[in-house]
């Protein structure tokens, strides 16, 4: 018999809604239980001592560095995406260019003891040269491949990103060979005052001490009964990011030209009719993203010494990876979804037993499992208007 | 003094030929109304006139000086301002920030934070929410901060399409108010409406517009009495 009134169903409590919405997704639920399983493994290595504390501050100093340069290449991805609804595939050969670019400046600054003699001038020199070549290449890029395709449907920009890509690591190739160069060691001594007992030398039969070495200095550091190795550099470039990142937040935010940028990415035929001349806000976004680029060059360059033509392909595609993570678009996302990635992949290998290089596997095996539970990533906004 | 002079404006869409030899004249300090069913061409005149979408033919003068051929931004910069249809406001940009995309062609910090003041005192809605997400207004108010936006801009010449669309009857009032008192303070206006008694009896001048030519112009309060618009436009028998 059909009553007349329908059955009033208890309205189920979050707890139970989130069951509900999960385990009745088949791909919600291998998710689940894959990280339940992905856990379980880690606590395991945990309790038998297999990963130590040691190792796991190791590894996340390493992964702050990691993270802040995908963090730094992520940007330029987002930026461009915000603005232009496009994935610039060059954009890992953007950050080639600095590093690599980056490298001749520093080799013959090393050449004429310049950067012995004026190690901070050298360095600041480097980044600069680096951060030039990536808004050099970038701003033509726009200029020559992205611009004459404005109006064109999106797959048409994304295939030339590709046809950019690969046309600059070749040019590259070509111009410069396709050896490894490797950037000088460099020493970079600060506060003699307060590290007294670091890199001492002797002088004229005098002992000196020079303070710590910022950018080649490994240490083995006594903390709290843990015996620690540490290179400065690893926190050096996080601080650097961070530094560099706040910049472009301010940017952003606070500026005419980023807020006309906000208002481009939004919509362009209104921000013209502001008299916003939207050409110009779209190469200012190369342009940013270039010089985020440029300096993550350079620092990775710094640590990882070695550059060759097809060295962004990597770090470009887990950047990608990251600001797909963080939510494409979106400036606090990529930033996230940087040191995210690179956190999982410095530190998940060893907390789960797994060998080095299937770290690759680990994070795209995450970006899957991000997408599963966020689809728009997890700062992502859901789209409810089509862009225009 | 003839402000804007439109002469013989062709445009097309691709292959759709969207006007058809379009000339209108505003003169200074006048309200000039464009009215017409859809499809018409008034929203593309507009476009035109403000360098979205560019004539393939004719001539648009703003006091005497060629804008044609001139980029948007340009054209926005000479005092050609648009309030486009559908309000257009930027939703994840605060109201201020609204407002200050607005005058992104003014240079004078104090001259814009003084226009700012003049609008939140004119608009005090958009003063109390002036932190608030442009998206989170109701249609009124984003219609009135769309307003404020063109205003910020010093236009010689505004542009408003449409300004009542999708707007209750009493917010309609209100509109047509506030854009009387902008043309009183001496800032000319085209004004494009599907809301055409309530634009004739606003303007000065106007134009009918039929599948992108104009079919009629005339002072606003001849036309509004003429038979033909009264029984098409005016929904009169």
């Amino acid at each position: 018999m059909v009553s007349d009134t329908p059955t009033l169903v208890s309205s189920p409590s979050r707890w139970t809604g989130f069951l509900d919405r999960n385990l009745r997704n088949p791909l919600r639920l291998v998710g689940i239980i894959l990280m339940a399983y992905l856990a379980y493994i880690a606590i395991a290595n945990i309790a038998s001592g297999q990963f130590t504390l040691e190792r796991f501050v190791r590894l996340f100093i390493f992964g702050l560095a990691q993270g802040s340069i995908y963090a730094l290449i992520a940007l330029g991805y987002t930026l461009v995406y915000g603005i232009l609804s496009m994935i610039n595939f060059a954009h890992s050969e953007v950050f080639m260019a600095g590093a690599y670019i980056g490298f001749f400046a520093i080799n013959a600054m090393d050449q004429s003891g310049f950067l012995d003699d004026q190690t901070f001038l050298a360095l600041l020199i480097t980044v600069l040269v680096g951060m030039s070549a990536s808004v050099t290449i970038a701003v033509l890029l726009e200029r020559i491949a992205y611009r004459p395709l404005r109006g064109a449907p999106r797959l048409v920009p994304l295939i030339t990103a590709i046809g950019a890509s690969i046309t600059l690591q070749q040019l590259f190739l070509r111009l410069f060979g396709s050896g490894t160069r490797v950037y000088p060691d460099v020493n970079f001594f600060v506060l003699p005052g307060i590290f007294n007992n670091l890199e001492c030398i002797e002088v004229n039969g005098a002992q000196v001490c020079r303070g710590l070495d910022l950018i080649g200095g490994r240490y083995e550091v006594e903390f709290l009964g843990l015996s620690l190795q540490i290179r400065p550099i690893y926190f050096l470039v996080f601080f650097l990011a961070v530094i560099f990142m706040a910049a472009l937040w301010f940017f952003v935010k606070r500026t005419k030209t980023g807020k006309a940028m906000r208002a481009v990415a939004e919509d362009k035929k209104t921000a013209a009719l502001m008299g916003i001349d939207v050409d110009r806000v779209i190469v200012t976004t190369f342009v940013l993203g270039a010089v985020l680029a440029g300096a993550g060059g350079v620092f990775f360059a710094l640590y990882n010494t070695q550059v060759q033509p097809f060295m962004g392909f990597f770090p470009g595609i887990k950047a990608f990876t990251a600001a797909v993570v963080g939510g494409i678009g979106n400036i606090p996302g990529a930033m996230f979804g940087g040191m995210f990635l690179g956190m999982v992949e410095s530190i998940a290998p060893s907390l789960l037993g797994i060998p080095n290089q299937l770290r690759d596997v680990i994070v795209f095996g995450m970006l899957i499992l991000v997408l599963i539970f966020r689809p728009t990533g997890i700062f992502g906004e859901v789209l409810s208007e089509k862009k225009a | 003094m003839t402000l804007l002079q439109v002469e013989d404006i062709h445009t097309y869409y691709g292959r759709i030929h969207a006007l058809k030899g379009v000339s209108l004249a505003v003169e200074q300090g006048e309200i000039v109304t464009l009215i017409g069913g859809n499809g018409a061409g008034k929203t593309t005149t507009l476009n035109t006139i403000c360098g979205i979408t560019p004539a393939a033919k004719g001539r648009i003068l703003l006091n005497g000086e060629d804008i044609t051929h001139l980029p948007a931004h340009q054209i926005v910069a000479r005092g050609v301002v648009q309030s486009p249809e559908g309000r257009k406001i930027f939703t994840r940009l605060t109201v201020r920030e609204n407002l200050e995309m607005g005058a992104f062609t003014q240079k004078n910090p104090a001259q814009i934070a003084q226009d700012m003041e003049f609008i939140f005192s004119r608009l005090p809605r958009l003063k109390e929410r002036h932190n608030q997400l442009g998206g989170t207004l109701s249609g009124g108010e984003q219609q009135m901060l769309a307003i404020g936006r063109a205003l910020m801009a010093r236009p010689r010449i505004l542009l408003l399409d449409e300004p009542s669309m999708g707007l209750a009857p009493v917010l309609v009032e209100e509109i047509f108010e506030l854009i009387r008192r902008i043309n009183e303070q001496g800032t000319t206006i085209l004004l494009v409406e599907q809301n055409a008694r309530m634009a004739l009896e606003i303007a000065h001048h106007g134009y009918v517009l039929q599948s992108g030519l104009v079919a009629l112009s005339d002072k606003a309060s001849v036309l509004i009495h003429d038979e033909a618009v009264r029984k098409v436009y005016l929904g009169e028998a």
